[in-house]
Order: C-alpha cells, then structure tokens, then sequence
C-alpha cells in the first residue's frame, strides 16, 4: 500500500515535469478570452422595511390601578401600525395610555410594502401593599371599664342588710350611671355581687350577700333603673378583695359591687 | 400501779381470741385508763421499708382513740419481742430453768428482777408500766404482706395473756402496710368499747388546686383525693349517712346553687335546683332519701329551711321566718328535729325545731354568734362553733346537750376555730382552725383532748366526718 501510494506520486511528478519541459519548449498557444463581464443588473427600486424607531412604555413598573404611556415612532413606508391588548391600529407616532391589570407585553407591528418590523414594550404591573390600617377611631370604652370609671361600691354595715346614707348617695349616682350605661349597651345587663367580711358563719355570710345585692337592686329600681337588666350573686365571703384582719379591710368586703353580666 | 380487771366473759373472750377471734370484751379499769405498750414493729426483708409507715399508722390509731395511754417508747425495754415464743419466763426459786431456746447464761445466783423486755413483766414494771403490749412483725409472703399482731394483756400469766392473735393481710407497699396497721389497731380499739376510724372518711374543701374545690381524706389525712373540677368555687359539703354521696353548693353556673355527687365513682348525680338566687346545702337525712337545705325561693330573700327529695323534686319550704336562716341539720338518730342556725333574734344564733317547722327553740343563749350546729351520731348532743367569750368573729368550739342546753368549750381561741363535724364513733371530731390567713383541719377528741393536724397543704377548711 505504501508503495502503490509512493509509486503515484512518482508518476505524478514525471508527469508534471514531462509536461512542464514540453510546453517551454512548444509554441504558445493563445489562451482563450475571458467571459466577458456580467451585464450590470438592471436593478428594480424596492421600498425600504419600515422602521420601529421607539416603542417603550414610561414608566414600565406600575402598581395595579396605575397607568403606564407607550410611545412609538415607526418610520419608513408603512401601510399600518398597529398595537395588540386591544390597542388596535394607531398612527405611526403616537402615545397611548395603558393600565393593564397584571403585567402585559404589547407588540407593535408596522407594516409597509417593503416588509413589516415589530416593537414590545412591557408593562410590570405589581400589587398595591395592604392598606394600612384604619386610623384609629375614638377608643371604644367597654362597659367593663365604664363600671369601673362611672360606679362605685355600696358599704355596709357588720351583719345589716340596709343601705346605710352614704350607700344611698352611691346608689343614686350609680342610678345615673347605669340608666346611661344600659342605654350604651343595649345588651348588655348588669350583675350586683353581694360581699361580706370574713367573720360571719359562711352560710349566713351567703344569706348577708344576697339580701346586700337585693336591696341595691331594689333602690336602683326604685330610682327607675330596669329591675329585668339587673341579676344579683351573693358570694357571702367567698370571694373578699381585701384579705387583712381588720376594720378597715373588713369594711372593703361588706359591699354590694357591681360587674357586666353574660 | 394501774390493774386491770376483767371480768368473767372477758375471760371468755380471751379465750375464742387464742383461736384468732376477735369479740368486744369489756374492760373495767381501775385509776384512769389503761397505758398500753406499741413498740416498733419491724420487717422481714422487703416489708421493713414500709414499717415506718406502719408504726406510725398504729400507734397515731390507737392514741387517737382516747382509750389509752400510749407509753412512750423512750421508757419501754431494749428487748422487743416479734412472738410470744420470745418471751422468757423469769427464773422463781421453786420454778423449772428457763426452757430451752433461753438465754446462754445460766441465770446468776442472785435471783434478777428483769431481762430486758424478755419477760412480761419488763414491760408491766416501772418505767415502762404497761397493762397491755401490742408486738408482732411483718413480712412478705407470695406478694402478700403479712402482718402477725398480738395484744397481750400483762396482767396474766403468759398462758391466758393473749387477746389478739392475729394474721392481717396488705399489699407489699405503703397502703398495704398502713391497711394492715388500720386493721390491728381497729381490733385493739374494738376489744376496749372503741370504734376505728379507719374506713370512715373526712370530706373538705381545699383550694390548692387554684379553686376551691370538695376533697376527701383518711381520718388520719392520708389519700387525700380531689372529687369536684368545676375550676369555680365548690364548698360547704356534706355527707349521707351510707357515705355514697355528698350534696355541696358551687357557683360554677353562676348563682350558688346545690350539687349532689356519688363519691365513688365520682359522678354528678344532677340535682334540680328550684329558681333561687341562693340554694344551699344542708344535711342530708337519716334514711338518706331527702335533703334539707337554705334557698331564698320564693321570697327572694335568702334563706329559709326547705326539704326536697335527691333529685331536687318535692321541694317545700319547713321554716317561714324572715331572717336569715341557715346550716339545717337533721337529728341523725330521729330524724324528726333540725338544728340551724338563725338571725332571727339578732345576731345568728342555733335553733332547733321539729321537721315540720314547729316547735322552734334558741339553743344558745344569745350572746355573741353561733353557728354550724353538727349533730353527734347519738341525736342528743350538738357540736358548734360560737364567739362567745371572744371577739366577734373568733369562734370556738362548743358541744351542747340538746336538751339540758349545758354547754363544754373544747378549744380556747389559738385562732379562729369553725365548723365541727362529728366523727361516726361520736368520740372525735374535726373542724376548721384558721390562724393569720392560713386555714387548715383538725381532729380531736370531744373533750378538746388529742389534738391532730391533718391537712398541711393550700387552705383546707369546710371538713365533715362521714363515712
């Protein structure tokens, strides 16, 4: 194989050689003439493409609700401009305002006799953050805090059920109060807990309780407070506010108190 | 020197006790009350962990009965005998050697006058001075442990001394040794006219769960257990005869109301209770079939006495006063008379009246105020709680004769003293002792004697002894 591709290359060269020494020693032989050069191209004016020489959308980030404005200029021959998202056709220069709702592509598309060019400009369209917060109405005052700002304890007596006259002076603001009260919250009804002092047996404590919180509601009652939105408890000493031995704490607990109902 | 002298059926009775019987026998005594000897007890291998439960248990029985006087056990002998075979008979000039199983030593010439606990009369002797010995020991066996108990009477010769010979049985922990302890000591109680505790139970209301809420207890303040979880404000219990139910009054729906519960399983029985700004429970009656309790009902002024059957049906008011009218209890024995407590004359006083409202009487004289009548199980007695003597709210302790209306003061002051409740033996009783701002429960005898704490834990107060 060696030798086959060695021999053709040999006889290659003779060859070569035998043709080079033949044709310096021959007559020239006059080459033929070239082609003649290719006639000029008649050419045929085609129209230029149109251009799309600016279509953008200012700003391109809007929040929902906002509006965003394309702007085009197409130049060049052009049959037609036209912008797609319902755009539809529009003149070659112009603007156009937009408040897409979600984030949009619009493609602007010239056509003219020499072709058709396209433009897009995209429209971000974000959400609006939460709204902030409501500013703050006049604080709702509950009725809770409207006992405890507008009523007051009635104290009585060791072992008596009466009103003593200075409980007849808190019932009778407290008569005001609650009228208020329960025209306010028209829900709402109240509770008058009876309390006693720790030195009773807690049975008759509870009977003490009970006829406290009854005879508050009766005077309450009597000064045209609802009777039906007013419910009494007597916690006879079950439940003291003041835990001291002596009179002063004694006192604290021998009350008619009143509380919100259910 | 104390002797004791038993009569000829208790001679009887000692002897069916050799045969592990155990019968009442009375017991006449001279001079004051017998002393009896408990020392330790100790255990064969696994049961002696639980023994300082046990000997607390038997011994805190026995003196809380009131019986006896329990010597102490600084003054008893070193030697304690487990068995009678450990007792040694004492060497007399004209006896027979001690038997076989006796001391090393021969007995030394000079006759000795005691052994060290070997001998009876180690323990009849000064200082120890005993006319009885409780012995014995524990051990387990099979998963069981085993108590051997005996009671000897040191009076008799070691062949007629027995009076209880005994094999109890516990389970091997704790409970199992304050069982079987319960029970030795029920029957030394028994044999002299007494009653156990042991099995009867103390209802009260405690608030150391957060709320005051109704527990129960061991007379001796073990197994103290939760029974209402109403998370409010669950008091003033009381029991039925039979020990199955308590009624006591919550405010969990709002106004105080009446609750009637089984004790075991706990469960709410769901009483009705009458409209009312205040029901309140009472008492129970004797054949357990009806309460009677406080309710505004009707006035609308608490309270007057009323009666109505468990499920709250059949209500009718018994008393028409209109003063505060409070804490009805019915005679336990008749059943046909109520002590309460009442403002009806001014400050609250007790009452008694017929069950049908008649009959009304003041028991109390008027002075001061009293309260929280307990009746004794007998129906002719009344414990109670009164400021008289004292400043008002500092109550005391006082039982009273129903009917001879003389009255005993069992506690002086120490802080304020409350709502007495009558143990079923109608010896002990229990009630509320409040010093400062903490209030705890205690038992004592009905003569003021054999003062016991009970509760420890949270503020206890309320108690009422059942069963």
């Amino acid at each position: 194989m060696f030798s086959k591709r060695k021999l053709s290359t040999i006889c290659l060269a003779v060859a070569l050689a035998m043709f080079a020494a033949g044709c310096k020693k021959k007559v020239a032989v006059q080459a033929p003439p070239p082609p003649p050069p290719p006639a000029p191209v008649q050419e045929t004016p085609r129209p230029a493409a149109p251009v799309v020489a600016q279509f953008t959308a200012e700003p391109t980030s809007i929040q929902r609700g906002q509006s965003s404005t394309l702007r085009w200029e197409v130049t060049g021959q052009v049959t037609s401009v036209a912008i797609n998202q319902g755009i539809g056709t529009v003149q070659s220069t112009g603007s156009n305002r937009v408040n897409p709702s979600d984030s949009t592509t619009y493609t602007l598309t010239a056509t003219g006799p020499g072709g058709s060019a396209t433009g897009t400009a995209t429209v971000s369209v974000s959400s609006p953050p939460p709204p902030p917060p409501p500013p703050p109405a006049a604080p709702a005052i509950t009725i809770d805090q409207r006992l405890a700002s507008d009523v007051q304890d009635a104290f009585f007596d060791y072992d008596k059920t009466d009103v003593r006259s200075d409980a007849r002076d808190v019932l009778s603001r407290n008569a005001s109060a609650l009228k208020q009260i329960l025209t306010d919250f028209p829900n709402a009804s109240i509770v008058i807990e009876g309390h006693c002092d720790e030195r009773g047996s807690a049975e008759y404590n509870l009977g003490l309780g009970d006829r406290r919180a009854s005879a508050a509601k009766e005077f309450l009652q009597g000064l045209g407070v609802p009777a039906d939105r007013l419910k009494t408890i007597s916690y006879g000493k079950e439940r003291p506010q003041c835990t001291e031995q002596n009179e002063s704490c004694w006192q604290k607990n021998r009350r008619a108190h009143f509380v919100a109902g259910q | 020197m104390k002797r004791l002298i038993g009569l000829g059926l208790a001679l009887t009775g000692a002897l069916c006790l050799v045969n592990g019987q155990v019968t009442q026998i009375p017991v006449i005594k001279e001079g004051g009350i017998p002393a009896i000897a408990i020392p330790d007890l100790r255990g064969a291998g696994d049961a002696q962990k639980f023994m300082a439960a046990f000997n607390e248990t038997l011994s805190g029985d026995v003196r809380s009965a009131g019986l006896f006087k329990v010597v102490p056990k600084t003054s008893m002998p070193t030697f304690v005998p487990q068995q009678p075979s450990d007792f040694q008979q004492p060497p007399s000039p004209d006896a027979a050697p001690p038997p076989a199983r006796g001391r090393k030593q021969a007995p030394a010439p000079a006759i000795p006058t005691s052994d060290g606990g070997r001998w009876m009369q180690d323990w009849s002797s000064p200082p120890t001075q005993a006319n009885f010995l409780a012995f014995g020991y524990t051990a387990t066996q099979n998963g069981v442990l085993v108590l051997q108990g005996w009671l000897f009477d040191l009076s008799k010769d070691m062949a007629n001394a027995q009076l209880i010979g005994k094999r109890y049985l516990g389970t091997v922990d704790e409970a199992g040794a304050r069982k079987v302890a319960h029970e030795f000591a029920a029957d030394i109680i028994g044999l002299f006219g007494g009653q156990s505790m042991f099995g009867t139970h103390i209802y009260f209301t405690s608030n150391r769960s957060g709320h005051k809420e109704v527990w129960m207890m061991d007379p001796d303040g073990k197994n103290q257990r939760q029974i209402t979880r109403f998370n409010n404000i669950s008091t003033y219990p009381t029991a039925s005869p039979d020990g199955s139910k308590i009624a006591f009054t919550s405010w969990v729906k709002g106004q105080p109301a009446i609750f009637i519960f089984s004790v075991d399983p706990v469960r709410d029985l769901r009483y009705y209770n009458q409209a009312a700004s205040v029901n309140q429970a009472g008492s129970f009656t004797p054949d357990g079939k009806q309460i009677v309790y406080a309710s505004s009902a009707g006035t609308g002024r608490c309270c007057r006495i009323f009666t109505a059957n468990l499920d709250g049906t059949g209500f009718r008011p018994i008393s028409s006063s209109s003063a505060i009218e409070v804490e009805p209890k019915v005679n336990p024995k008749t059943g046909t008379d109520i002590v309460f407590s009442s403002g009806r004359s001014g400050p609250q006083q007790v009452y008694r009246m017929n069950m049908d409202g008649s009959d009304v009487e003041r028991l109390t004289p008027g002075t001061g105020e009293a309260s929280n009548a307990s009746w004794h199980p007998g129906g002719q007695r009344i414990a109670f709680a009164w400021t008289q003597g004292y400043s008002t709210g500092a109550f005391n302790i006082f039982t009273m004769n129903v009917a001879s209306k003389e009255y005993v003061q069992l506690t002086h002051g120490d802080g304020k003293n409350e709502n007495p409740s009558w143990a079923p033996d109608g010896v002990h009783l229990v009630f509320a002792k409040t010093r400062g701002n903490s209030s705890q429960i205690y038992t004592m005898l009905a003569d003021g004697t054999q003062l016991q704490q009970v509760t420890t834990t949270g503020q206890n107060e309320r108690p009422v002894w059942g069963r």
